[in-house]
């Protein structure tokens, strides 16, 4: 039942810029079974997006460069593949959903001509056929008069229904892992409510294993099932969402949780100043040896400063990586 | 009327009413034969904004939040309507007479990206208002605009440089130092932090608040982020299509929401707050319809899994249910009793 379909393990990934190299991911590790969602967080420049891309393989060389570690799909490592092989895989094995629908369909194809290219070129399907699981995909992401929408253009589409028209591209060669890349943050809420049921519900007929990066903590709750939390390339804290959302033990992971407002069923009349976590992102070129969210962090100590805290066990299925557990951990 | 001059106002009457507001668009005629539409971006708002709170616009895109937010600032222009401030009718204002209120009123837009000069140093910009409306007298801006770094926590060094040499939450700060400049009575703040990071939005959420409480700031926010909005507003009005469709204060608008759309709104947030997950759920279907050319009878009718005959054929007025709880819905009974209530939901 839970086969792992993705292993990443020990990640590096290294860009040349003009003040030296930066480290964009450094030493990540994660895996994802079959019809499960993960989740990663954290805030923009913190490796995310960079990890997607390295799982598809898109990573822009040069600059970038990756120095380091495994990336295993069921078992075959995607680092050693050839760019024939990796073709073949993308957008039939492994499928990403961007951000921005407008920017990232093509204006001057039909939506069906786009949604059938993937197909024929992965499945060797004729016109006819592909345009006929085109217009399937449609109707399984719903989208009312699929059989007229399948002739329209990206611009005759709204927001919801671009992304719907992503979705069923992604999902048109029934990959067995899909990343999501902020695939709502685009949207109107009760849009993004339809597209999230819509993944739900997909998964549960494909058993895809979704991975979805964001930035909001209430759609990591609504949606996925373990999270891991990233800053500045690295793996901070990763478990079951439902631990990490209920009792986070990363400093970082406590300030994402408390630093926005969430809407709560019964206000409150007072309202208390909002956690902030001071500061900004560290640049990735200027990394010390010490932990990156030192600076930033309201539970400091010295040892944060010189040496990097090793990911310890703090539950059966949530680790942190952070010296401040150590020493609460020696008190007690 | 305007040749009377401002109008102290009571204080404790409301700093800003919006009355009967409508901002309509035309469109361009596709050919000769047939009229070009019309966008009802605005139709027919109406609100007070009581002074020191923060009224709040909720909304999804096309609702019309942000331009209520431009027409107040007098950035676009009113079809019809009223707009008040401290009692002085706004609309129908033209030149110096324009340029004196709007020192009682600046805004804060939401992409500190697009909205700061990136040729103009960071101290200059924050200065401009005060050289545009000949606020003091050229020396003491100088003191004023060290002030204002001071109290939006950026350092007096730092007005020596230029936009793209800060991080997009300092920039925030600088748009928020020029909005207080003028020393404005009324601050519109069109999504001010939606383009931020969300480490970085508590920052300017508690800045907000903070100057609020030191100078009795008036805000009118306008946002989509209902966690936002719950937490920063006194007063909020929910707009629907051009139209508002409920108002109250904070408590029961999120406690008891009338209206089915305010209902679906709240139940389509996911949400980290264990008290609400696995609380009824709605799903709308298909996307907000066009304001242009709007349907007869309640906008909300086509998407409302309540909807009656009666809703399609005519339109349901604002109405006051109780202490300033105000909703515009066929089916909220007068008692309070919303539809997602008395159908067994």
């Amino acid at each position: 039942m839970t086969e792992t379909v993705l292993e990443v393990e020990n990640l590096q990934v290294e860009f040349k810029t003009r003040n030296g190299i930066a480290r964009v991911l450094n030493d990540v590790g994660f895996s994802v079974q079959r019809g499960q969602t993960l989740g990663i967080v954290g805030e923009s420049g913190c490796g995310k997006s960079m990890t997607a891309l390295s799982i598809m393989g898109l990573v822009p060389t040069p600059p970038g460069r990756i120095a380091g570690g495994q990336i295993r799909y069921l078992g075959e490592d995607l680092l050693a593949a050839s760019e024939s092989r990796m073709r073949d895989l993308r957008g039939n094995e492994v499928s990403m959903i961007f951000q921005e629908p407008m920017t990232s369909l093509n204006p001057v194809f039909t939506v069906g001509e786009q949604i059938a290219e993937s197909v024929r070129l992965h499945e060797g399907l004729n016109k006819r056929d592909a345009r006929d699981r085109a217009v399937e995909m449609l109707k399984a992401v719903g989208i009312p008069a699929a059989e007229r929408r399948v002739r329209e253009y990206p611009h005759q589409l709204s927001g919801g229904m671009r992304q719907r028209v992503m979705i069923a591209m992604a999902l048109a060669c029934r990959p067995s892992i899909l990343i999501a890349d902020e695939p709502t943050t685009a949207l109107d809420v009760t849009v993004q409510a339809q597209i999230f049921d819509l993944l739900k519900e997909l998964q549960e007929s494909t058993q895809t294993a979704i991975i979805m990066i964001t930035h909001d903590m209430g759609a990591v709750a609504e949606m996925t099932e373990r999270v891991l939390v990233m800053y500045a390339g690295r793996v901070v804290e990763d478990g079951l969402t439902t631990e990490i959302l209920t009792n986070p033990k990363h400093p970082y992971t406590k300030g994402l949780i408390s630093c926005v407002p969430h809407l709560e069923a019964e206000p409150k009349p007072e309202r208390p100043p909002l956690t902030e976590i001071p500061g900004v992102v560290p640049s990735l070129t200027e990394l010390g040896t010490g932990c990156p969210f030192a600076p930033r962090c309201n539970e400091v100590l010295p040892k944060c400063r010189s040496d990097m805290p090793v990911t310890e066990q703090t539950g059966p299925d949530h680790r942190a990586a952070c010296w401040a557990l150590d020493a609460k951990g020696a008190a007690a | 009327m305007n040749e009377a001059g401002p109008v102290t106002a009571p204080s404790d009457a409301p700093l800003l009413k919006v009355k009967d507001l409508c901002v309509h668009f035309h469109l361009p005629r596709k050919n000769l034969m047939t009229p070009g539409g019309t966008v009802y971006a605005v139709d027919g708002v109406s609100f007070d904004v009581p002074r020191g709170k923060t009224f709040g616009i909720v909304g999804e895109s096309g609702s019309g939040k942000s331009t209520t937010a431009l027409a107040v600032m007098r950035l676009v222009n009113a079809t019809s309507g009223s707009i008040e401030l401290n009692g002085t009718e706004m609309l129908g204002l033209e030149g110096n007479e324009l340029r004196k209120i709007r020192r009682q009123l600046q805004i804060i837009f939401q992409d500190p990206f697009s909205s700061l000069n990136p040729r103009v140093r960071a101290g200059q910009i924050v200065r401009e208002p005060l050289d545009l409306m000949d606020v003091g007298d050229p020396a003491s801006r100088d003191d004023r605009v060290s002030e204002l770094f001071a109290k939006v926590g950026l350092r007096p060094e730092q007005q020596a440089l230029f936009p793209h040499q800060f991080s997009g939450g300092q920039r925030q700060r600088i748009g928020v130092a020029r909005a207080l400049a003028t020393q404005p009575e009324l601050i519109v703040c069109d999504e001010p932090v939606s383009a931020l990071d969300v480490a970085i939005q508590a920052q300017i959420l508690n800045l907000l608040r903070e100057l609020q409480n030191e100078f009795g700031l008036t805000y009118l926010f306008i946002s989509h982020d209902l966690g936002v909005v719950q937490y920063v507003c006194d007063e909020i009005a929910v707009m629907y299509l051009g139209r508002v469709v409920e108002q109250a204060d904070r408590i029961s608008l999120f406690k008891t929401p009338l209206h089915p759309y305010t209902w679906a709104l709240l139940s389509a947030v996911p949400s980290a707050d264990p008290a609400r997950i696995g609380t009824e759920r709605i799903r709308l279907q298909g996307d907000p319809p066009s304001p242009i050319n709007p349907p007869e009878g309640c906008r909300f009718a086509s998407r409302c899994p309540f909807a009656t005959d009666q809703c399609h054929a005519s339109d349901p007025p604002l109405r006051t249910i109780r202490n300033g709880h105000r909703v515009a819905c066929h089916l909220v009974g007068d008692d309070g009793t919303a539809p997602h209530q008395s159908h067994g939901h």
